[in-house]
């Protein structure tokens, strides 16, 4: 490494770039699908109705649902419905035996009427949110590998910022139609504008678990009391024992204008009710977590579960929290409406391109020096192979998602397992078909039949639930609409891409001497 | 760099993994301290101190990173971990020894 640094940097930014890029790609696009995860869930569970109806009504229907069926419950957890979650959602736990947590269950409710919905069983959008940062593993591990892949992309951002250091003058420069530099000039270019999105997802990412990776201060400050800190640092989770005595809950939905006028123009998220039904009951109403851009856990107003006096506003956020708040709630976008969620969807969209065209520029440069030969290396087959199947076979995997969520029979047992199931089976299949066919071979066969399957949703939507066009034309329901139309126009540009890729590369034999040897100075 | 993978000898893949290895555990343990120096000094509640020192911590993880692979050698990049290292180590422990009297 005696090259000097911008040398050095570039050999960084190309490694840590490889090793984790293929796990760093199927982060961010799960990731990017995650910011419109309720839509998703929304579109795969379709018996879920969208209406609009007021907390109060929802909250006095949830109450009378839970005393019916949720005696004896040390905790209550209601989830009022919004203009994205369209379902009211309950949750209940019973008390655990002596240092154990208590069995948890959910029921998803009408806000109409109440009753129990029989909505097909899927993970919907959360299954893309939850593997985005646990991948599939047993806790803790997966949320300690994708905060490694995440330090391992702050390295490769700044390696490479370094690296490419006329980051402006480069900017205005695309060469389209000339191979390799059009992968590098969009790399650059997909890099460069959205640079200000990228440090900041991955700086948060690294945030948001700091107390699971980075804990030696918490340590060091609280010694082995870190319930203390959890505490201090998330004030609702304190609550009073039960006491034994039985007494009547309070009537809830009172309490929602009481917790609102605490927060001007504030919609309430989430009710807790610990300990129903007995004598020391208390309710938390927490604040909507898309009400403002810095997340605040404790913003909770504490009310006493019998009597219905207010007991605890909690206290504004210190400096620090609201730091970490911001990052927390940068990257999670709650706060986002339609069009900044849109514009969040397509930086995240651009990442992935990023590190996809990242990927694509390795083994490009790698293979030029064995295009005359013909012998591929067993090492730039494997990049190779793990290439086609992280991005063609990723997307491959996504529409199988969608596909086996209307074609499972809805009375399966254990049917979202299969439905993630699928998921990982296609990915699976498209690895071996990636090692079985010739290059260009696989790309070409995956990216088409993965337009093909996504452009195909809308028909697939409207087959398999015949109210579609009653949907969105007569409930104006447009997220399912607008779900349909990006899968449509998602498959029209994996379409283009195939086809792009099935067509012979125009190699001029001339220019291709001096092209390598500008590329070898240039390309790192 | 790339262009001596060919004729890489041992010694370079061993001093590449030296880096490698100084870069991701003594790069943590730089981080580690830098936090828990950040959080004994900072004149805030504690729970704010913890968060920030916390928050800080890796961009002193990511110059390490940076540091290792861009000295000469990788002796040096063990030693320019260490040496900082051990110095926050011992801010600590004066400072721990401050707030304790």
């Amino acid at each position: 490494m005696k090259e000097g640094f911008r040398q050095s940097m570039a050999w960084l930014h190309t490694w840590a770039g490889l090793v984790f890029g293929w796990l760093l790609l199927a982060i961010f696009l799960t990731g990017t699908l995650a910011y419109f995860k309720d839509e998703i869930s929304h579109w795969m569970q379709p018996e879920v109705p969208s209406r609009s109806v007021s907390n109060e009504t929802s909250l006095i229907l949830a109450q009378s649902y839970l005393q019916q069926h949720a005696q004896g419950a040390s905790r209550w957890f209601i989830n009022l419905p919004d203009a994205r979650e369209p379902g009211l959602s309950v949750m209940w736990q019973f008390p655990g035996k002596p240092g154990e947590r208590g069995a948890f269950t959910q029921k998803l409710l009408d806000p109409a009427t109440g009753a129990e919905l029989q909505a097909r069983d899927t993970r919907g959008g959360e299954f893309f949110y939850r593997f985005h940062f646990q991948l599939q593993m047993p806790h803790p591990w997966g949320r300690w590998l994708s905060t490694a892949a995440a330090m391992l992309m702050f390295v490769a951002l700044i390696s490479g910022i370094i690296t490419h250091k006329k980051i402006f003058k480069d900017f205005f420069t695309f060469r389209p139609r000339k191979g390799q530099r059009s992968w590098l000039d969009g790399h650059n270019a997909v890099g460069v504008l959205v640079l200000p999105f990228h440090l900041m997802i991955t700086y948060s990412s690294l945030v948001i678990f700091m107390s699971m990776v980075m804990p030696a201060s918490i340590l060091a400050t609280y010694g082995n009391d870190t319930r203390a800190y959890f505490n201090e640092v998330f004030p609702a989770s304190k609550t009073a024992p039960a006491a034994g005595k039985p007494a009547h809950l309070v009537q809830l939905e009172p309490l929602l204008e009481q917790a609102r006028e605490q927060w001007p123009g504030g919609r309430v998220g989430r009710i807790t009710v610990n300990n129903p039904g007995d004598a020391n009951a208390s309710v938390n109403v927490m604040r909507h977590g898309g009400d403002q851009v810095v997340r605040d856990f404790g913003n909770v107003v504490t009310f006493d579960g019998v009597s219905g006096k207010l007991l605890q506003v909690s206290p504004p956020q210190s400096t620090a929290l609201a730091i970490n708040g911001s990052f927390y709630g940068l990257h999670m976008g709650l706060f986002a409406g339609p069009l900044l969620r849109w514009l969040y969807f397509i930086c995240g969209l651009a990442a992935t391109a990023m590190i996809g065209t990242g990927l694509v520029i390795w083994l490009g440069k790698r293979q030029l020096k064995h295009a005359k030969s013909g012998v591929t290396p067993f090492e730039l087959r494997l990049v190779e192979v793990l290439n086609i199947a992280s991005m063609s076979g990723l997307v491959l995997a996504v529409a199988a998602f969608f596909w086996a969520n209307r074609l499972l029979p809805v009375s399966l047992a254990e049917r979202a397992d299969w439905e993630v199931n699928s998921f990982f089976i296609v990915w699976g299949l498209s690895l071996l078909h990636a090692a079985l066919r010739r290059g260009r071979k696989a790309w070409v066969e995956q990216l088409g039949l993965a337009a093909l399957m996504l452009a195909s949703v809308p028909l697939l939507d409207a087959l398999t639930m015949p109210d579609v066009l009653d949907g969105f034309l007569v409930h104006g329901d447009w997220v399912r609409a607008g779900f349909d139309l990006t899968c449509l126009a998602a498959g029209l540009f994996l379409a283009w891409g195939a086809w792009k890729m099935s067509r012979p590369v125009a190699q001029p034999a001339v220019a291709a001497r001096s092209r390598r040897a500008a590329l070898e100075t240039e390309v790192n | 760099m790339k262009s001596k993978v060919a004729t890489n000898p041992s010694s370079y893949r061993l001093a590449v993994t030296s880096r490698v290895l100084a870069a991701v555990f003594g790069g943590y343990l730089l981080a580690a301290l830098s936090s828990v120096c950040m959080t004994l000094l900072l004149p805030m509640p504690r729970a704010d101190a913890v968060v920030s020192g916390m928050m800080t911590s890796f961009l002193f993880y990511l110059v390490a990173v940076l540091w290792c692979f861009a000295c000469r050698t990788a002796w040096q990049a063990w030693l320019g971990l260490l040496l900082p290292a051990l110095g926050l180590a011992a801010i600590s422990a004066w400072a721990h020894g401050m707030n304790l009297s």
